[in-house]
């Protein structure tokens, strides 16, 4: 890998200077890399970080599953990577027009990376840094204990997805409300109203004796006042520190909860797992919003490199050029989701939007469609709304929040869906829905979203068993994984590991019914027959056997 | 449904089906979705379908912006550490932890509709993940779309057996294809090659090979050549100096003393061989029927490609393979990549390929000349109550074939599937296990237990 040459250079230090005129903020350093067939061999499995620790895997799976997004939560061919200074690559052979081009969109994902709030967490240090200081440390490691570091890094890698990405987020933007005594809220949030189940007007009295204490007594008066509970309540104490416990257990996720709770990885011989079961937990929280982030941070980008692409003074003549690579990149496909189409114009869309002051509680109040139309206040105000978009929004947010009828209308788009014609033998792509619900649902499904997976310490008994649950949100979990992965958890559980989750009851007599003509009724009707049956099930590994069993709630 | 089909399955009717029967041919026929394993879902960028939503991961700046095609690396890099990569299995199991490394899964990158096939070691990272479930009624997904059409209207199709040359696979590209295919296999087939041999080989049909030869350093040249036979040479100047006299005492040689003419030295060269090695004739059988689904089809395809690799590498030259795919129709595809390629399709009748395959001996006389071996893969499912078709087929390939291996990946363990059970009625498998023989497995059989198949198919 070598950096860019001077000439090039100089056109990205010009395209900086135009982007942060339009008002995007990035830092002033960035590292530009021309990379080969062979660099790009190398850096794809590790994510694009040329300095991320060594793993066998990475050797072996030099092509991917290319379905299988959930099992990445980063893309493994991302020109621009997140780090500080920010890491981009380069063909060796662009056009410099094209260049221009490429660094505006480069340049507007360093500034999302920079400014968007999902991505806070990594502002504070070097992940390229401290990735390098990890793989040396997993080298040192590696030479000391041979085989078990990459059994350790397989397992933690395991469970890296369920990592509490938003817990983490929303302990860095915290309010300082939060300092509030826990004391006192457990007391009138939980033991008045749960536990003691107090009438409105015995709580209320409370509430007048509690403020009337802080009148007399200041600083000093939550400790008399709960003096005074301890009396009237002896358990409170002992009720208040079990909640407090409870809780702190209940957010961590699995892997800090195996870090803080493990018997096995307390064992002396055994704390050098945790230090790898810290990094790869880093790593991925590291990696988590680029996944969550997808649409807007492409959909930015490219906005950005066509509006400032436009503007630029040093392409004129290229313009054909441009728009031939453009449109490529950006135009709506008759079916398919382009992250690139679809982020770009939902941007213009709500610049637009602001701009007419549509993003209004007035304008939502108006139901003539005529009205709806015409309605434009002149507010100018569009591109600054979009950058406050770009600051805190989240993909599903933001598709969530402004994907509406009008949009769909305006770029005319439709579910798409794909059925076999079985007299000619030929897949039929045909438009499913024109629907609002129905698209919305299918970008939204469409996201990465890991499986909800929490500790149960009730569940769990008092005989140091690990019980995770999988709550339930319509989705079964991959059968053939369960296995190997809940091998790697026991492993570093030390001890049994049970998995509560929901299946599919296999319905045999359905497909009876619905198959003993030899003419099938119409689809519709049959399909009206047809519901999926769920099922509670519990997995047990126990001395790397699985075993299931149906439980019933 | 196929006009063709259903009459046949009329006239299965007619002749009395169990209801269990009836139903498995009926679901069979009505299956509507694909086989597609996970890694060859067709999944190219330029406004292809991805089968599964998601599609917008699948994007990314490098290809998008820079048209930088993913890399497609020295292959023979992953072959070179193979060797260690399947130590460290063995050393897993050691440990106690299941196997993960995989050989010959087939990874399909592509875009532009440019798909390549390769094979080469790769593992999956196992974790709690959602799987996607298809609800009742949805089809075979959903994506995005944009454009005109009204709700229903169908906007384009694309043919689910591609013919040869077909669609998305022009002349250029496919012969790409192909190739990668070969030089991949010949290296997976290299980690193969000393667990397996053909068995039965027998010395037949010399004729083709008198045409081809293999090239050895054996004939001898004097004066100049490739590399000096020093042996032969001295012997040489030994005579030269006995004849000239210069060893008076045959227990006294004074080396120093010898003369040593330029004729004297002897040098192997390059000499052309002719080839006489037996030659053997591999068929290949696929069951692709609408019956395939789920895990058969890939246990199947990545069972024969781990044959074809070994093939190809062990016998390289002498074996010649033929591919064969049948539903109630057998038809012969020219190479690997459209047998692997070609997915979905109706009913069964493993009859149809036995048939086309004795024809095919028949008509090009190979019996007489090649060795020939038969391997065929199938979810044991056939509209042939029986085997009254089958049967007759197979006794008559027995009477030519030098091995007839019949891989069976059952549905549900430990039920006899209808294939299984003409087989063993027909009392063949006991009667010429020279012959025959019969490998059957569940859906979840790794590869491991997938060589483990091959040995017991052809061992």
């Amino acid at each position: 890998m070598e950096l860019i040459d001077q000439h090039t250079k100089e056109i990205m230090e010009g395209c900086k200077e135009r982007a942060r005129a339009a008002g995007l903020r990035f830092h002033d350093e960035t590292l530009e890399y021309i990379v080969t067939n062979r660099d790009l061999l190398d850096l794809s499995p590790k994510m694009m970080i040329p300095t991320l620790y060594d793993y066998w895997v990475h050797d072996v799976e030099v092509l991917r599953e290319k379905g299988r997004y959930e099992l990445y939560p980063s893309n493994p061919y991302e020109t621009v990577i997140n780090t500080s200074p920010a890491i981009s690559y380069y063909n060796d052979n662009n056009p410099d027009w094209l260049n221009v081009m490429i660094f505006y969109h480069v340049l507007a994902h360093i500034d999302f990376f920079q400014n968007n709030l999902f991505f806070r967490h990594t502002w504070d240090y070097d992940f390229c840094g401290e990735a390098l200081a990890d793989k040396r440390l997993m080298a040192r490691l590696r030479s000391e204990k041979g085989r078990w570091v990459d059994y350790i890094i397989e397992f933690a890698r395991s469970i890296d997805n369920l990592v509490g990405y938003y817990g983490e987020l929303a302990q860095l933007n915290s309010s300082p409300l939060a300092l509030e005594s826990k004391r006192l809220n457990f007391y009138f949030d939980v033991f008045l109203q749960q536990h003691k189940k107090a009438k409105i007007s015995d709580y209320m009295k409370q509430i007048k004796k509690y403020n009337e204490t802080v009148k007399e007594f200041g600083d000093q008066a939550e400790e008399i006042f709960f003096t005074e509970v301890e009396k009237e309540h002896p358990e409170f104490e002992a009720l208040f520190k079990k909640s407090q416990e409870k809780r702190i257990e209940h957010r961590v996720d699995l892997l800090q909860f195996l870090l803080n709770n493990s018997h096995f990885l307390k064992k002396e011989e055994n704390k050098w797992m945790k230090t790898i079961i810290q990094v790869i937990r880093k790593t991925s929280l590291f990696f988590q919003p680029q996944i969550r982030t997808k649409i807007m941070n492409e959909g930015w980008a490219s906005y950005w490199h066509e509006t400032l692409f436009l503007q630029d003074d040093r392409i004129q003549g290229h313009e054909v050029d441009f728009a031939r690579v453009n449109a490529g990149v950006t135009a709506m496909p008759r079916v398919g989701l382009n992250p690139y189409a679809l982020g770009m114009r939902l941007f213009y869309y709500i610049e637009e939007l602001a701009d007419k002051g549509k993003i209004d509680y007035s304008f939502e109040r108006i139901l003539d469609a005529e009205e709806r139309n015409k309605y434009d206040k002149h507010t100018g105000k569009g591109r600054a709304f979009i950058f406050k978009v770009r600051e805190d929004f989240c993909d599903f947010m933001f598709i969530n929040r402004f994907f509406d009828q009008d949009f769909m209308t305006r770029h005319k788009l439709f579910v798409a869906g794909r059925r076999l014609d079985q007299t000619r033998m030929v897949w039929q792509y045909y438009v499913k829905s024109r629907k609002l619900e129905d698209y919305r649902q299918m970008l939204l499904d469409s996201l990465y979203h890991p499986p909800h997976i929490t500790v149960d310490l009730e569940k769990a008994g008092g005989d140091g068993i690990l019980y995770l649950v999988h709550h339930f949100e319509g989705k079964p979990l991959v059968k053939q994984f369960i296995k190997n992965t809940m091998i790697g958890v026991e492993y570093l559980w030390g001890k049994k590991v049970q998995l509560e989750t929901s299946e599919i009851v296999p319905s045999a007599k359905k497909a009876q019914n619905t198959l003993t003509s030899l003419f099938p009724q119409p689809r519709e009707e049959v399909e009206e027959e047809e519901e999926i049956k769920w099922e509670r099930v519990l997995y047990t590994m126990e001395n790397r056997k699985l075993t299931r069993k149906v439980i019933k709630e | 449904m196929d006009p063709k089909e259903r009459k046949m399955v009329e006239k299965l009717k007619a002749e009395g089906l169990s209801g269990d029967r009836e139903r498995k041919i009926l679901l069979e026929l009505h299956f509507k979705g694909t086989h597609a394993f996970h890694e060859a879902s067709v999944d190219t960028e330029e406004g292809g379908f991805c089968p599964q939503p998601g599609s917008v991961y699948a994007f990314n700046d490098l290809s998008s912006l820079q048209m930088l095609a993913p890399p497609l690396g020295p292959y023979t890099t992953c072959i070179r550490s193979i060797d260690e990569l399947l130590e460290r299995d063995k050393q897993r199991e050691k440990d106690g932890f299941p196997r993960k490394i995989r050989v010959g899964r087939l990874v399909k990158p592509g875009k532009g509709g440019k798909d390549k096939i390769v094979v080469v070691p790769t593992t999956v990272e196992e974790k709690f993940i959602h799987d996607a479930i298809r609800k009742p009624g949805e089809g075979d997904g959903s994506s995005g779309g944009s454009g005109e059409g009204e709700e229903g209207e169908v906007i384009g199709e694309q043919p689910v057996r591609p013919e040869e040359g077909g669609s998305g696979e022009g002349p250029g590209q496919g012969e790409g294809g192909r190739h990668e295919m070969e030089s991949n296999a010949y290296d997976l087939g290299r980690i193969l090659s000393e667990k397996f041999e053909l068995p039965n080989l027998k010395d037949k049909g010399k004729k083709r090979s008198l045409s081809r030869y293999t090239y050895d350093l054996t004939d001898k040249h004097r004066g100049f050549g490739q590399i000096l036979d020093k042996k032969a040479t001295l012997k040489k100047i030994v005579e030269t100096n006995i004849n000239l006299g210069n060893i008076p005492d045959l227990d006294d040689i004074d080396t120093t003393g010898f003369i040593i003419s330029p004729y004297d030295k002897v040098y192997r060269i390059l000499s052309r061989e002719k080839d006489y090695e037996s030659q053997a004739m591999v068929f290949f059988l696929r069951d692709y029927s609408g019956s395939m689904i789920g895990n058969a089809t890939q246990l199947v395809v990545t069972q024969h490609v781990l044959i074809y690799s070994w093939l190809l590498y062990q016998y390289e030259k002498q074996v010649e393979s033929r591919f064969i795919l049948h539903d109630t129709e057998a038809k012969e595809v020219q190479d690997f990549y459209t047998y692997y390629n070609s997915q979905v399709a109706g009913g069964t009748k493993v009859a149809s390929a036995f048939r086309l395959v004795n024809e095919i001996v028949d008509k090009e006389n190979l019996a007489r000349d090649y060795n020939i071996y038969v391997f065929h893969g199938t979810d044991g499912d056939d509209w042939d109550t029986g085997g009254k078709e089958a049967v007759p087929e197979i006794k008559k390939m027995l009477a030519y074939a030098n091995r007839v291996g019949i891989s069976i990946v059952q549905h549900a363990i430990g039920t006899e599937t209808e294939v299984e059970k003409y087989l063993k009625k027909s009392g063949l498998p006991a009667e010429k296990p020279e012959l025959i023989r019969l490998d059957t497995m569940g859906q979840d059989a790794d590869e491991p237990r997938l060589i483990e198949g091959i040995k017991r198919l052809i061992s």
